[in-house]
């Protein structure tokens, strides 16, 4: 910000102050900072709009995302399909909305599993120490070492392609993440002084550190979490564009790029590919710009 | 007070605001005084009174939500006045006062020095900075000077890193930074807080000292009375903002006249006075900064509380040198019985 | 008040060494011995002051009382009135019901409550750990220990970050108190407060004291602080108890090296009370490798050869009809057995 425009802020500040517009109101003050924060509301904001149209897909458009119409193939959009239909005449509006239902799902929900997971074991063992904790910073090492694609083909050659297994996988990659981050806030707060006095109580240690510590690590917490869902999401749309990730038959934002491997496709049907695009870039940014506005809001470090 | 030979820095009615969280803190709002030659200037106050940030200040430190809203702060410098208010953050001119001119040493010295150089490399960096001379004569003086604070064996611990100094020997390297470069004003901001007291009278040994050798200004601020019995040539008392009381060290201490300075005095126990010394502890706490009281900030917790002090008070001056801010000063004066 | 015959808690020789790890396998290379071997007794009914500089171990002496941190060797013994129990000795279990009778109250007001939970979250677990099953008992406790500590009993629903740095520790005080404990540590429990509020919180404790006939183990910095409050004082330095006596005693015939230095190194906000500061060379010793002999010696002015390698040990001097126990080779009076 330039020292004009501060000045000028500094200014409008000043005069509600002396006019004793300003109070010092109740409410949570990382809500009220988040909310001052535009991008995270933008994200907010759009991330609402893409989720809520993937829920309510039914009432946005009759077109079923499985449905061949070979009399409709590769069509541009029309009044009837707005985003245009694919090599197969699906609609590809249709695709984008369903297809978000499976995206988000996989994206959110491997990263809120994935969250628990690391959650509960960074916890006990970051408030513990000793044994158990080398113990689980080497198996996390173990497996955040592994190469995630590897472990992609590895599983699909083995049971085959399927959503829960694509989910499963992304939870043993994702976990290793979290549980350092909490293990690494647990070890910080378990030298409050307010843990030594619940000690001096004799409490137990699982009440310590899941009743009492854990809320005050929560804020990294859910940025964690919303970050990891949309690397998630990416990963989802990565992965199905190889043909590695979800069953072709249920339509995700990644399927549905898929079609986008042929230059031919790339260069004359640029519906099929460029809607779909832009969905997974709005949505990922959103998901983004939420994440980095909560981190600022709980930071109680930064100031605005 | 008329300007003499002997200012190094005076400051007038100066208000400093914060703008945070979109709400505005008067941090200081319109405090003068001097800082004289080869003497000590104390600033005491509790917690958020704004002696911290009347430092920052002086040392156009600031942070960036922040603004000198008026007021002057000028350093008398041998080459003429400097309006310090009136010079960009990070220009060239406060550049090249700060450091060189005014020093400041700050409250911990464990986070103040930068783990990654070794501490003969900090003190050099200001001399290489401000000073014309050669590698080997900064390294050369930079030795000198630790020397200077006390410091055994300078010519090995110069190489050493901060994480090999103990608490206090950091805190004297950091004197010796601030001094590196024969400041006329040196501002330290509560310097032995985090220390022991075996090692804070070292510390204050060499402040001494370099107060008698080099004449060096000095604004000590702290929240121990007993630091400014011991050190303080004048006193100046704040709260929320305001200077309250200031004076000569003798008047301040022996007579006191604004009921918070009075109050102060009363709360602590003074080591020598034994078990059943009277204590009286200052009700209430400290305001919130958001929600100041309108007249005088001290009124709620006042035990002499009267409607008048529903308006702030003006600063009266009295004896020469002792100034207060309160309607009932006269009733407190030593010869008002 | 104070009974000297009988004892709360006899400590023998115990001794506190947390291990320092080194190279790839982590190997133990050395011990910091942070206590060691420290006797002392704590009469029912009695504040006793532990009293040094920062490393000394007297907040390791006090954490270790309440078995937070484990003694490496030593004997803990608590005394009620039909049975005697060393607590060294006991599992977590067996622990819990002396965790009832011996209480802390923490330094930092800031990091000593959970910002998570409102004050009734933050206290009711105790409660509930101890057997108050139905809430609304556990309301009306902390609500009547909010009042004792002078708040009102509403504020047991609000979050710590509404309250002011006396408010907090007022809490902590509370916290202490919801178990019904007859001894309670205090460690530095004033010495982060605003001067202001220092001596609300120094009078809360002794009229609690009073009250609820508790026993105080205090620990501070502050030799001032003690003066005030306590009426044994015991000297720590490096681990070792160097002084222990009654508390005018100590100020006024102070037999340990150590303590001379300390008492007058403390600032003394009293003009008329000034004196000369024995100013101690160097720092506070490293508690891995302590210095032989004396551990005292490289810092004291009044060093012999002897000091050097023989330890002193603790003996009992009769001054003014009570016992006077110091370490150090120099005390010219005779012992008491």
């Amino acid at each position: 910000m330039t020292s004009r425009s501060l000045n000028k802020k500094f200014d409008k500040i000043l005069a509600r102050e002396e006019a004793g517009q300003l109070s010092s109101k109740g409410g949570s003050r990382a809500l009220k900072k988040l909310f001052n924060n535009r991008l995270a509301v933008v994200g907010i904001l759009l991330f609402a709009i893409i989720l809520l149209t993937a829920i309510f897909a039914p009432l946005i458009t009759d077109a079923d995302p499985l449905k061949i119409d070979l009399r409709n193939l590769s069509k541009p959009p029309t009044a009837e399909h707005w985003f245009g239909t694919d090599k197969t005449g699906r609609d590809i509006l249709a695709r984008v909305l369903y297809g978000g239902r499976v995206s988000i799902l996989v994206g959110l929900g491997s990263g809120i599993i994935s969250a628990i997971i690391g959650v509960l074991i960074g916890a006990y063992t970051g408030y513990k120490g000793g044994w158990p904790d080398i113990i689980a910073l080497r198996v996390s090492e173990l497996f955040m070492s592994f190469p995630q694609i590897i472990l992609v083909l590895l599983l699909v050659s083995i049971i085959g392609q399927s959503l829960i297994n694509l989910m499963i996988i992304f939870v043993l990659t994702g976990w290793g993440g979290m549980y350092r981050m909490t293990r690494a806030r647990m070890l910080s707060l378990r030298e409050e002084e307010y843990v030594q006095a619940l000690r001096s109580f004799g409490l137990s240690t699982a009440s310590i550190c899941y009743k009492h510590i854990l809320p005050n690590a929560l804020g990294p917490i859910m940025v964690n979490i919303t970050l990891s869902t949309a690397a998630f999401i990416l990963a989802e749309a990565g992965l199905s564009f190889l043909g590695l990730g979800v069953p072709a038959s249920i339509p995700t934002w990644g399927n549905i790029l898929n079609v986008a491997q042929e230059i031919r496709v790339l260069q004359n049907f640029w519906w099929m590919w460029l809607p779909v695009g832009l969905v997974i870039c709005l949505f990922v940014l959103s998901v983004n710009f939420i994440g980095d506005g909560l981190r600022d809001a709980t930071d109680p470090s930064q100031q605005g | 007070m008329p300007r003499t030979q002997d200012v190094a820095l005076s400051v007038k009615n100066l208000k400093t605001y914060f703008y945070t969280n979109n709400r505005c803190n008067k941090a200081v709002n319109g405090v003068s005084f001097e800082i004289r030659k080869g003497k000590t200037l104390c600033i005491v106050g509790e917690s958020g009174c704004g002696k911290s940030v009347t430092a920052s200040t002086i040392m156009q430190l600031l942070p960036a939500l922040s603004r000198i809203e008026q007021g002057q702060v000028t350093y008398h410098s041998d080459s003429g006045d400097v309006h310090i208010e009136k010079l960009q953050r990070d220009g060239k001119e406060m550049r090249a006062i700060r450091g060189s001119e005014i020093a400041m040493i700050f409250q911990d010295p464990m986070t103040a020095l930068n783990p990654v150089y070794t501490i003969g490399f900090q003190i050099g960096e200001s001399l290489k900075y401000h000073t014309d001379l050669s590698t080997k004569e900064i390294r050369e003086k930079t030795i000198d000077l630790l020397r200077g604070m006390g410091i055994s064996l300078p010519e090995m611990r110069v190489d050493d890193y901060p994480h090999s100094y103990s608490g206090g020997m950091r805190q004297r390297a950091m004197i010796a930074m601030a001094m590196s470069c024969n400041p006329k004003i040196l501002i330290a901001d509560e310097p032995t807080t985090a220390l022991d007291v075996t090692i804070q009278s070292q510390i204050f040994e060499l402040m001494d000292k370099l107060k008698a050798e080099n004449e060096t200004a000095i604004m000590l601020i702290t929240h121990d009375m007993g630091v400014v019995a011991e050190l303080a040539d004048d006193v100046a008392v704040m709260y929320m903002g305001n200077i309250v009381e200031a004076g000569t060290v003798d008047q301040v201490l022996r007579h006191p006249v604004h009921p918070y300075t009075r109050a102060l005095l009363k709360s602590i126990p003074v080591l020598g006075r034994g078990r059943n010394q009277d204590i009286q502890p200052i009700a209430g706490s400290t305001p919130d900064p958001y929600d100041r009281p309108i007249g005088c900030q001290f009124a709620p917790r006042c035990k002499h509380r009267i409607e008048a002090c529903d308006v702030m008070p003006q600063e009266v001056t009295f004896n020469g040198t002792q100034r207060v801010m309160c309607w009932r000063y006269k009733e407190f004066l030593p010869d008002a019985g | 008040m104070q009974d000297d015959q009988n004892p709360i808690l006899t400590l023998r020789d115990v001794k506190t060494y947390f291990p320092v790890k080194a190279g790839i396998f982590k190997r133990t290379v050395a011990h910091v011995k942070a206590v060691d071997g420290v006797s002392l007794d704590i009469y029912r009914g009695e504040v006793l002051g532990l009293v040094g500089e920062s490393g000394c171990g007297k907040t390791t002496l006090g954490k270790t009382i309440l078995r937070l941190v484990e003694a490496t060797d030593g004997d803990i013994t608590y005394s009620s009135k039909n049975e005697k129990t060393n607590l060294a000795g006991l599992n977590n279990e067996e622990m819990l019901p002396f965790r009832k009778r011996l209480q802390i109250v923490f330094q930092d007001p800031h990091s000593s409550l959970n910002p998570a939970f409102t004050i009734f979250g933050s206290l009711q677990d105790p409660l509930k750990k101890y057997g108050i099953k139905s809430r609304k008992e556990r309301r009306k406790i902390i609500g009547d220990l909010l009042e004792s500590v002078n708040m009102r009993r509403e504020y047991m629903d609000r979050y710590p970050h509404e309250f002011s740095g006396g408010q907090r520790q007022r809490i902590g005080i509370a916290r202490a108190l919801s178990v019904e404990p007859e001894l309670i540590v205090c460690d530095e429990a004033v010495s982060a407060l605003d001067v202001s509020i220092q001596a609300q919180v120094l009078q809360l404790l002794m009229k609690l004291k009073n009250e609820r006939n508790l026993t105080y183990l205090f620990i501070t910095h502050d030799l001032s602080v003690t003066e005030y409050i306590c009426d044994r004082i015991a000297v720590m330095y490096l681990g070792r108890i160097v002084e222990l006596c009654r508390a005018e005693e100590l100020y006024s015939n102070t037999l340990h090296p150590y303590t001379e230095a300390l008492l007058s190194a403390i600032p003394v906000a009293d003009l008329d009370k000034q004196t000369k500061r024995i100013v101690l060379e160097g720092d506070v010793p490293s508690p891995v490798n302590p210095p032989s002999g004396c551990p005292f010696h490289p810092r004291c002015h009044k060093a012999i050869d002897v000091c050097k390698t023989q330890v002193p040990d603790l003996k009992s001097y009769n001054a003014n009809g009570a016992e006077h126990f110091a370490s150090c080779h120099l005390i010219d009076l005779p012992e008491t057995t």
